[in-house]
């Protein structure tokens, strides 16, 4: 059930990355591709280089060998052309790192403004539009230390698409998050799912995964090492880490 | 005050103290500047800027400010007839807010340098995960928030700063405490009350000035 047309080539292709944090082997051999509109949710226990693997595909995790590509085209170095790459590539952190000394529409307005160079005028409407969509638009005068963590994620995510992006990236964006909050951001990213954003989730939601993934993969040790429909994995996991993992996180 | 009630006197006093407040002004101003761009320089990722803002760091913060006054004056000007103006007590002046503001440069840089270490290193990330290059994450993002949570640190420096002023009467500018030098050389019996009106002349700006960073510091600062 891979989502997009399945003749076009992929956006995000991983081809054999390793990635050591001095002797710690922490990707290894890793391949990947997510296809246009396609959700990925990567899973598994802590240390197992998910969070790595987001933060790999627009390069704020270097590897040490392997190539990413995105959209055809071989992530840059460094530079202009990779800022320009990451502002296709929207990201999404556990820890919302909004910019504290801004107002919650200002930090949805500064992308576009300094790097799309959209009028303020323009981008402004946009952004309260994004922040309509996300359930925020009341908060947007407001600094981010005033909000709610659910609220500050929402606006994250609002941050990360007024970028108009190709793709999302969710660095485990509710981990941080009280348990009541969990709901509102997880409503915000299936509605995304439900539109056709292409996006690789890094998660300990299960239900996300089950109901909004095309795709769930399982990783361990750095290694890739099972991926399958959500249906599929969490009913036959084949692996005995998946099986492993599986069973103690779903017997509670 | 029998010493100051002479209005020959009295107008060196004041004279004295607008050559303090123009050296702070001007030397505060280059200071601000020339610490941002080096505090800049040495969280950047080029190796090269990276040294060349810690060697200014270590030399400057740590060569005596006499010694950088003396070398403005014998070495830049008298050696090297580098000249700042026409005017010679102008040139006096410039050289000593050359040396004050490469010497105070260091400290901003270094106060500014502990602020960046305040902002959370995720919103430095957030900045260039939407596509701002290094230069703008610093100024747009990073910088403002490190300037906000050391003003209250930036006031002592500034404190400090014009204190040092004095430093530029070794060169022959008639500042306030090379003023006093001489009131005292004239009225040997007045000395103490001389003193205490030169250091209570300080005083009554810069405690304020104190307080005035404090009040500033709380006023910006950054809720996280």
């Amino acid at each position: 059930m891979v989502a997009g047309d399945a003749s076009q080539e992929p956006l995000i292709v991983l081809d054999k990355v390793n990635k050591f944090f001095g002797d710690l082997h922490v990707l290894r051999d890793v391949d990947l591709s997510v296809g246009r509109g396609e959700v990925v949710v990567v899973i598994g226990p802590s240390g197992s280089g998910k969070s790595t693997l987001c933060r790999a595909i627009n390069r704020l995790e270097t590897i040490s060998s392997g190539q990413i590509t995105f959209d055809g085209k071989a992530l840059p170095a460094e530079g202009r052309a990779l800022a320009r790459l990451r502002s296709d590539v929207g990201m999404v952190f556990q820890s919302f790192n909004l910019f504290a000394h801004k107002t919650i529409l200002e930090n949805v307005t500064l992308g576009p403004i300094k790097v799309r160079k959209d009028k303020p005028e323009e981008a402004r409407k946009r952004g309260m539009t994004l922040l309509e969509r996300v359930g925020i638009a009341n908060q947007a005068g407001k600094y981010p230390a005033q909000l709610s963590g659910g609220q500050q994620q929402r606006a994250a995510i609002a941050r990360a698409l007024a970028m108009q992006p190709k793709a999302m990236l969710f660095d485990e964006p509710t981990s941080a998050l009280d348990p009541e909050m969990v709901g509102e951001v997880l409503d915000v990213m299936t509605s995304l799912a439900r539109d056709g954003m292409t996006m690789v989730v890094v998660t300990h939601e299960m239900g996300f995964a089950r109901h909004a993934a095309n795709r769930v993969v399982f990783m361990a040790d750095g290694q890739l090492v099972e991926q399958a429909e959500p249906g599929e994995f969490f009913a036959n996991p084949r692996s005995d880490r998946a099986k492993d993992f599986l069973s103690k996180i779903l017997t509670h | 005050m029998p010493v100051f009630s002479d209005p020959t006197n009295f107008d060196a006093y004041v004279s004295g103290f607008l050559w303090i407040l123009k050296l702070t002004g001007a030397s505060a101003l280059l200071a601000l500047v020339l610490g941002v761009l080096l505090a800049g320089m040495r969280v950047s990722p080029v190796p090269v800027l990276r040294w060349f803002g810690a060697a200014w760091v270590n030399i400057f913060r740590n060569t005596p400010l006499t010694l950088i006054i003396f070398f403005c004056y014998f070495g830049l000007y008298a050696t090297l007839s580098i000249t700042l103006s026409d005017d010679l007590i102008l040139n006096n002046f410039w050289l000593g807010v050359v040396g004050l503001s490469v010497y105070t440069a260091a400290f901003v840089c270094e106060a500014l340098r502990s602020g960046i270490n305040t902002v959370p290193a995720g919103q430095a990330e957030a900045a260039r995960a939407i596509g701002l290059t290094f230069s703008q994450t610093l100024r747009i993002v990073v910088l403002p928030q490190a300037g906000r949570a050391v003003i209250a640190p930036l006031g002592s420096v500034l404190i400090a700063l014009c204190k040092n002023t004095t430093i530029v009467g070794t060169i022959g500018l008639l500042e306030a405490s090379n003023v006093m030098k001489q009131l005292i050389n004239d009225n040997g019996d007045q000395v103490i009350l001389i003193f205490l009106v030169f250091a209570g002349t300080f005083a009554a700006v810069l405690i304020p000035v104190g307080y005035f960073f404090g009040w500033l510091a709380n006023r910006l600062a950054v809720k996280r």
